[in-house]
């Protein structure tokens, strides 16, 4: 499978397909889980990230993620959040203020937030929590953006609002994002996953995945004839 | 990280392999240190070894009981179990008039307080509204914060005169003709003992039985309710029968903690070490007399009978916690099983 | 069923039910008695001198508890440099490393075996270990043994704690590449604290009330004990033989102690119990 750069790229499947797993083997989240075993070779810009004496750590530096349901940090506050993967590494900038602002903007939260940089993270409401997760991964300049079903946990407008915004950020960032809601990922992709049971079943440009698949299984998926 | 990589520089950014003396500590320990990095390395090691205190301390503690009693053990052997005499003076020991005691008051202690710890967790959990239950039983648990001997004092200067001057005589006019309560009473004795222990222990048993009886699920009692049945046979053939397991290691729990109690116990016992009949009788229990007698032994071999005491002691109370933890070990079980 | 039975078993139902209601009145009527009891003997005896001044020689009226209390500040304070280090990262290692796998299994094994071992036992240990080496009683072996009583507690409320925070939480601070250690020291640690200080916390207190092992470690002493290495006096001890001794004014004081052993214990009690419940309000 290739992912192509500066594009949206979704992972869709019904419940239990494997998407988050596929997504999670891309940063090495998935060693998380204590019995985690994986085979094969996951290239990032040409290079294996699994290689023996690679480290985890690392690569998750150049890849950012964002989680199903918004978790900023609680103990931090909005601007701390953002600076987040810069000041927990020990790594104190002088532009931090800069930083913060450049991914709070990135992430279309400026404005919203800008007199109230000081407020608790867990203040702000679901969608812009979400956003404020989006702007922290940001902040650390990923060469690849992952999101895991960003917008479910939020409501319409919040959801219609990071859609826009991952429409935005394509031009900059390479996105793969998961999700199980079909009509979104027709909406704002460029290419396609179907993943069922574990595997890859199809990879095509978006237009072409859900209008004439080529794989029998993706239309049934498509059309609604299970999932 | 501001430059964005690109592929001819793959090979000067691959990160290099971290080794270093940290890393290379314990690697056949394989399964715990996975880590990839010295810090988690550090932090992993670090903090384990600041967890195998408890197992150290533990082993430590047998071992230092063990060789600070062994005089007594040497010289008395098993007899040291159910030797009735307890003198210094001619350097005999045995320790039958403690077991007695200790067995005796905390016995006591458990008649008293498990049916009506029971009784109190049954009304919290199947009787009282969740914003009644709630307040008591934090109440109660603040029972079990009391010290021991505060609760001790309460013991010397309000249980004792009562005991004596409410208590024994109706006893004796109801049920005097029975020999626990025969014989002169006065205060201070088991009886006295085993009621203030009961009080102590009752917080432990309500609140772990209230804990499991709340965590009865709602289909058992609607089962039961279905059936016709009235609240309290609802409570009492489908809710306790249930939660048997973890009321039974309340009970344990209880048991454990009225056997180790010193301060209280030796402040309204009467610490004589005699085994008698009666309830009113003055006794002894295994903690009272370690804590009385242990400044005042004066050649080793007391130290040693003390000490030893100490051990046994120490056997009982982790046999009994063990006992009760399996108890409730096996509610969790259970009720793991049945979440549908 | 006949009508007869039928009110037979709505009688039964509502008798059992009021003796259970009974057994409530009961316990919680000893607990408001113990504290009435306490403040009415102890209130009147309460006074300034108390606080600041030594015991006076045997048998003469007057005098305080000011030794006992510093000592009692004393061998919290050497109490809670074994207990606190020691609970605390042994707790992280539960919540962090140890959640499945056979060591953090025979840790919470072991854990729960010392937390059941009987205070005075604690005292033997620490007679054994400190004052015979020494030769003499001492804050210090008192310290020691309060400390190791101290450590079951705070090491599995710790745990619990940490427990409490959201995985989630962990899994963004490892997304923005930041390593497992830094994670735990500057995410999860933080968010768990208020929690662990208060686990803390009444650790402390509960330790605070313990008498047997200190009778044969810190002991006593009339007067006030310089430095670490000399018999101790505390407020605990000082209720005992204050109140099996013959003196009425003696009595006095120990109510007098035993009323400020006691409120401190409930105060920290409540206030923790109101800490926490904010805290599990806010879902964190």
């Amino acid at each position: 499978m290739q992912i192509p750069a500066r594009r949206i790229t979704a992972v869709i499947g019904p419940s239990g397909c494997g998407k988050t797993t596929f997504i999670r083997c891309i940063n090495r989240m998935h060693e998380l889980v204590r019995d985690a075993k994986v085979s094969g070779k996951v290239l990032v810009h040409g290079e294996d990230i699994y290689a023996p004496g690679a480290d985890p750590v690392q690569i998750r530096r150049r890849i950012g993620m964002v989680f199903q349901k918004p978790n900023p940090f609680p103990t931090m506050s909005v601007y701390e959040n953002v600076a987040a993967g810069w000041r927990l590494n020990g790594d104190r900038r002088a532009d931090l203020d800069e930083i913060v602002e450049k991914g709070l903007r990135m992430a279309a939260l400026w404005d919203e937030v800008k007199d109230h940089l000081n407020k608790p993270g867990t203040s702000l409401s679901g969608g812009q929590q979400q956003r404020l997760c989006i702007a922290r991964a940001l902040a650390v300049n990923p060469e690849l953006l992952l999101l895991d079903e960003p917008c479910s946990a939020l409501d319409p407008i919040a959801t219609a609002k990071i859609e826009e915004l991952l429409y935005s950020l394509k031009q900059t960032y390479t996105i793969v994002i998961v999700t199980h809601n079909m009509q979104q990922a027709a909406r704002i992709s460029d290419f396609s996953g179907f993943f069922l049971m574990g595997e890859l079943v199809e990879f095509d440009r978006a237009q072409k995945l859900f209008t004439t698949p080529a794989n029998k299984l993706t239309e049934d998926y498509i059309t609604g004839r299970f999932g | 990280m501001t430059d964005r990589p690109h592929p001819q520089n793959a090979e000067a950014l691959l990160p290099q392999p971290r080794t270093g003396w940290l890393l290379r500590l314990a690697p056949s320990l394989g399964g715990p240190f996975r880590e990839a990095n010295w810090g988690d390395r550090a932090l992993h090691i670090l903090t384990l070894g600041f967890a195998l205190s408890s197992f150290a301390l533990t082993a430590l503690i047998a071992l230092a009981l063990y060789r600070n009693s062994i005089l007594s053990i040497e010289k008395f052997g098993l007899r040291f179990l159910w030797g009735t005499t307890w003198d210094p003076v001619f350097e005999q020991f045995g320790a039958l008039p403690f077991l007695f005691g200790t067995l005796v008051s905390s016995g006591i202690a458990l008649l008293i307080a498990f049916p009506l710890g029971l009784g109190v967790a049954i009304f919290l959990s199947e009787l009282a509204p969740r914003w009644l239950s709630d307040p008591i039983a934090f109440l109660i648990e603040l029972l079990a914060a009391v010290p021991s001997v505060v609760y001790g004092l309460i013991g010397i200067f309000v249980l004792v005169p009562w005991v004596r001057d409410d208590l024994t005589p109706v006893l004796k006019k109801t049920l005097g003709f029975l020999p626990i309560f025969s014989g002169p009473s006065y205060g201070v004795g088991m009886l006295t003992a085993g009621i203030l222990l009961a009080v102590m222990v009752v917080p432990f048993i309500t609140s772990l039985s209230r804990e499991v009886l709340m965590a009865v699920p709602a289909s058992q009692r609607e089962a039961a309710l279905a059936l016709g049945a009235t609240r309290w046979e609802t409570t009492r053939m489908a809710v306790v029968p249930y939660a048997r397991s973890g009321v039974m290691g309340s009970m344990f729990l209880a048991l454990a903690r009225a056997l180790g109690e010193t301060m209280a116990v030796t402040m309204v016992i009467g610490n004589r070490p005699e085994i008698a009949a009666s309830l009113f009788a003055p006794g002894y229990s295994m903690a009272a007399v370690i804590a009385n007698e242990f400044t005042e032994a004066t050649y080793d071999l007391y130290l040693h009978a003390l000490v030893e005491i100490g051990l046994v002691l120490f056997a009982v109370t982790i046999v009994v916690n063990a006992l009760a933890r399996l108890l409730i070990l096996a509610v969790a079980r259970k009720s793991a099983e049945v979440q549908v | 069923m006949s009508e007869l039975k039928y009110r037979f078993r709505q009688a039964k139902n509502y008798v059992m039910f009021s003796i259970t209601f009974l057994c409530t009145l009961l316990t919680v009527g000893v607990l408001f008695f113990i504290l009435g009891y306490m403040v009415w003997h102890g209130a009147s005896s309460l006074n300034w001198d108390f606080f600041t001044k030594l015991p006076k020689p045997v048998g003469e009226p007057g005098g305080g508890m000011a030794n006992a209390i510093v000592g009692t500040g004393k061998l919290l304070l050497i109490a809670a440099l074994i207990g606190v280090p020691v609970g605390f990262l042994g707790g992280v290692y539960l919540s962090e490393f140890g959640r499945n796998n056979r060591i953090g299994f025979l840790v919470r094994y072991a854990t729960d075996i010392l937390n059941g071992i009987p205070s005075i036992v604690m005292g033997i240990f620490a007679y054994t270990v400190v004052v015979l080496p020494m030769r003499r009683f001492s804050a210090v072996a008192g310290g020691i043994a309060l400390g190791i009583m101290m450590i079951p507690i705070a090491l599995r409320s710790t745990e619990e704690f940490l427990k409490l925070v959201p995985n989630s939480l962990r899994e963004a601070s490892l997304a923005l590449g930041i390593p497992q250690w830094k994670t735990i020291i500057r995410v999860v640690i933080p968010t768990g604290f208020r929690g662990i200080l208060t686990g803390i916390m009444l650790d402390l207190s509960r330790v605070a009330g313990e008498t047997a092992p200190l009778l044969f470690t810190a002991f006593s002493n009339r007067f006030w004990s310089a430095g670490w290495l000399q018999p101790t006096a505390s407020l605990p001890v000082m209720i005992y033989t204050y109140s099996i001794a013959p003196y009425e004014d003696w009595h006095r004081q120990a109510w007098a102690a035993g009323l400020v052993l006691l409120m401190l214990i409930l105060f920290v009690n409540v206030v923790s119990r109101l800490v926490l419940r904010r805290r599990l309000a806010m879902g964190v």
